[in-house]
């Protein structure tokens, strides 16, 4: 098992959230790991992307090559489209929101970027932030997007649930169980839309 | 043991601890921030009683290390590339003194200019100071070389250095540790001229740290961490250096290179290591993160022998990071990138926070250089900077820290008038008031905005040793106290904060005015705490 998924999204936006419950799942299931995350600078309302490798075997390098990655897992459309270089043109997925976070002048027509996405071979597009607020917080779409994401990733289910049941285990009950709803919705809509 | 998931920064921080740790020494900068950090939030670090305070720059952080090492007790001492510029005199000192207790300079370097003003490349400098640099390829190995490099350094009586790169510093992986030194007790060197440089004194010091040199490279053969691996095409023999041997493993099915492969982690450069190389192959690539250190060493000036490749030779980039791709390009081995990036994707600069005290202080200040024209506004290192980018374009320079308030006066020496200098709270505190002090000094007619948003923003909210000293500090300095003006940088105060910062740049002397306000970043997880502290005590 090898999978290597590169995260993208602006500052603020979770996408770290989403690589630490994928990486707490993977260690779950015995996998390696590395994870490459950026700080500094471009946390200001600048882009943001780590780098995800799990591997049933130990793993070299921390960066994913380019034209090598299984997964772009995206919560913000532009920026997904910032990292098509980097997947697998035979076999790689882009899982990402539909929802823009414009907070650039020049930012282009939404129509615009779904229709390059549209024109990928494998692509989930999803209304994250509708999705999230029906599991009752739109806070929850980072999770929404993973769960979308889910039935590609190669680790089992129950394995990420419980990587959110430890990652949030400190904010209550309720916020797991409302994580655990985003999950699900985003699972099932990834489900029925592949 | 366990495997624990770390940071190459953490995995240091972790090690050092293990490794006996008695004091961390640093200032932020990215990449090495976490590293500090990690030791700060650190209930072990905390029981075994580790000082892990901040210091007011990367001087001050080496100086208490060199202190510390030589009451007897092992410190790191942690910066970012360019803090070991600011370090430089007592780091190069140190090679000279040696250490009592073992000492580790950790300096994490940023190729590609992640979030730095230039990529220059620390090996340099261990190999200026003459002194063992350790250089780690995975977060295991980070973990491994603080460890050993304190014991190092004690074995040796010389300080050790640890390079990282950005991309280590900042990738978790699985890490082991290894049983924990107890640290040591205080106790003085044994000889008592020892940390007096006097040049008589100095003479036979250094001349110790010469007599060390072959000693060193033999560690480095026998340590683990430079090892080789042959290969049975000697077409190519590879040097690879750091995280570069990642790279080059990456780029073969279960790491199994077909070439003979030098894997470097340990400098002095391990010369016969390199020599078996050279004898058994044609030619050779050398992979290094960062300058064409080795590569340099190999080719020679006159690069008469068998062909080096590398960054130098043009196989490789001659700036920037590497990535598994480059690598891959440079061994001529095929590569297929994803799909094109489409043409409607735009850059997202990092832009200064919502609400951010900056940005009002900019607009006022703006203002009131609009009959001046552009040119007149010396800039430092901080959030701040990005003033120099659109909407706010305030800003004329940012050369390194503290040269704001300098420059400010050189060109105002030159004539240029006004003169104005702007610099955050901890900037000013890590190299500004030097220079303060030379303004006051010469009479020299220049404005300063020292921007007091509480804390070291650009790095992630590390406590300024600024922090309710400001006014103090310039009024010790000699700044005159009518002079000294603070105010809050609020929109509804534009008007009446504009009509300051025109009195004060229309005065003929040295003049600092303090916009204060704190970051809303550390202001909103302050207010997070403060509400999470009252639900627990319900
Ligand atoms: C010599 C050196 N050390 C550290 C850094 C990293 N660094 C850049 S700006 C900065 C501090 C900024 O703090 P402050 O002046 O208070 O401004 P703020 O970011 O809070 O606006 C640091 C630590 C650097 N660039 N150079
Ligand atoms: S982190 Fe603080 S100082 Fe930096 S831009 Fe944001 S609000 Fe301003």
């Amino acid at each position: 098992m090898k999978k290597d998924i590169i995260l993208g999204g602006v500052g603020g936006q979770g996408i770290l959230t989403i690589a630490a419950t994928i990486g707490t799942a993977a260690l779950l299931e015995g996998l390696y790991l590395k994870q490459s995350e950026v700080h500094g600078m471009s946390q200001r309302g600048g882009d943001v992307q780590a780098h995800l490798r799990i591997s049933s075997k130990p793993i070299a390098s921390d960066l994913i090559a380019a034209g090598k990655a299984d997964m772009v897992i995206a919560v913000e459309p532009m920026e997904s489209l910032r990292y098509v270089n980097m997947l697998n043109k035979d076999t790689g997925w882009l899982i990402t929101s539909m929802n823009p976070f414009a907070n650039i002048p020049d930012y282009p027509a939404i129509e615009d970027l779904l229709k390059e996405i549209w024109k990928l071979p494998r692509y989930i597009t999803i209304d994250a932030e509708k999705t999230a607020k029906e599991a009752g917080s739109i806070r929850a779409a980072n999770i929404v997007i993973l769960g979308a994401s889910a039935p590609f990733i190669g680790i089992k289910y129950q394995s990420l649930e419980q990587a959110i049941r430890k990652i949030f285990a400190k904010k209550g009950e309720d916020l797991i169980n409302l994580n655990l709803k985003a999950l699900k919705l985003g699972f099932d809509y990834a489900q029925k839309h592949r | 043991m366990d495997k624990i998931l770390l940071l190459g920064d953490e995995a240091i921080a972790q090690g050092a601890i293990d490794g006996g740790l008695s004091g961390v020494f640093a200032y932020p900068g990215t990449p090495s921030t976490e590293i500090t950090e990690y030791i700060q939030a650190s209930k072990e670090a905390k029981e075994l009683g580790i000082k892990s305070e901040w210091s007011a720059n990367e001087k001050t952080a080496m100086e208490t290390g060199i202190g510390m090492s030589y009451a007897g007790k092992k410190a790191m001492v942690c910066m970012k590339h360019v803090g070991l510029n600011v370090a430089a005199d007592a780091f190069m000192n140190s090679a000279i003194t040696g250490t009592n207790g073992g000492l580790v300079v950790v300096s994490a370097d940023d190729p590609s200019m992640h979030s730095s003003q230039n990529e220059q490349d620390s090996r340099f400098y261990g190999k200026f100071a003459m002194i063992p640099v350790l250089e780690p390829t995975n977060q295991q190995e980070a973990y491994d070389m603080a460890y050993y490099g304190l014991t190092l350094s004690e074995k040796f009586g010389t300080p050790v250095m640890i390079r990282v790169t950005t991309r280590l510093a900042h990738s978790r992986s699985g890490v082991v540790r290894k049983e924990q030194i107890p640290q040591n007790e205080m106790h003085l060197p044994g000889n008592h001229n020892q940390f007096i440089l006097l040049p008589s004194m100095a003479r036979k010091s250094y001349s110790g740290l010469l007599g060390k040199q072959s000693a060193f490279e033999s560690d480095g053969e026998s340590s683990g961490f430079n090892a080789f691996y042959d290969g049975n095409d000697k077409s190519l023999g590879i040097i690879a250096c750091g995280l570069a041997y990642n790279y080059l493993i990456e780029n073969f099915e279960d790491g199994k290179v077909p070439y003979p492969v030098l894997k470097i982690g340990q400098y002095p450069v391990p010369s016969a290591m390199v020599n078996t190389l050279y004898e058994a192959v044609d030619e050779i690539l050398v992979l290094e993160e960062g300058a064409p250190l080795v590569e340099e060493l190999l080719r020679g000036l006159l690069n008469r022998g068998k062909k080096i490749r590398g960054r130098m030779e043009g196989s490789l980039p001659r700036a920037g990071e590497l990535n598994p791709n480059l690598v891959a390009k440079a061994l001529g081995i095929e590569v297929e990138e994803g799909f094109e990036i489409p043409s409607v994707i735009k850059g997202r600069p990092p832009v200064l926070c919502d609400g951010c005290p900056h940005i009002d202080s900019f607009e006022a200040l703006n203002d009131a250089m609009k009959p001046y024209g552009r040119g007149h506004v010396f800039s430092d290192i901080g959030c701040y900077t990005l003033s120099a980018l659109k909407p706010l374009e305030s800003i004329d320079s940012c050369v390194d820290m503290g040269a704001s308030i300098t420059m400010a006066v050189g060109a105002a020496e030159a004539g240029l008038s006004p003169s104005i200098a702007v610099i955050g709270d901890s900037t000013f505190t890590h190299s500004g008031m030097t220079g303060l002090l030379d303004a006051v000094v010469k009479q020299v007619p220049i404005t300063v905005f020292i921007l007091d948003n509480a804390t070291v923003g650009m790095t992630g909210g590390q406590h300024s040793a600024a922090l309710g000293r400001i006014e103090d500090i310039c009024k010790g300095i000699g700044v005159e106290e009518e002079h000294i003006r603070v105010v809050k940088p609020l929109r509804r105060l534009h008007d009446e904060n504009l009509a300051i910062y025109k009195e004060e740049i229309a005065y003929k002397g040295v003049s600092v005015i303090i916009p204060r306000r704190e970051c809303v970043q550390t202001l909103s997880k302050r207010m997070k705490l403060k509400a999470a502290a009252k639900r627990n005590k319900k």
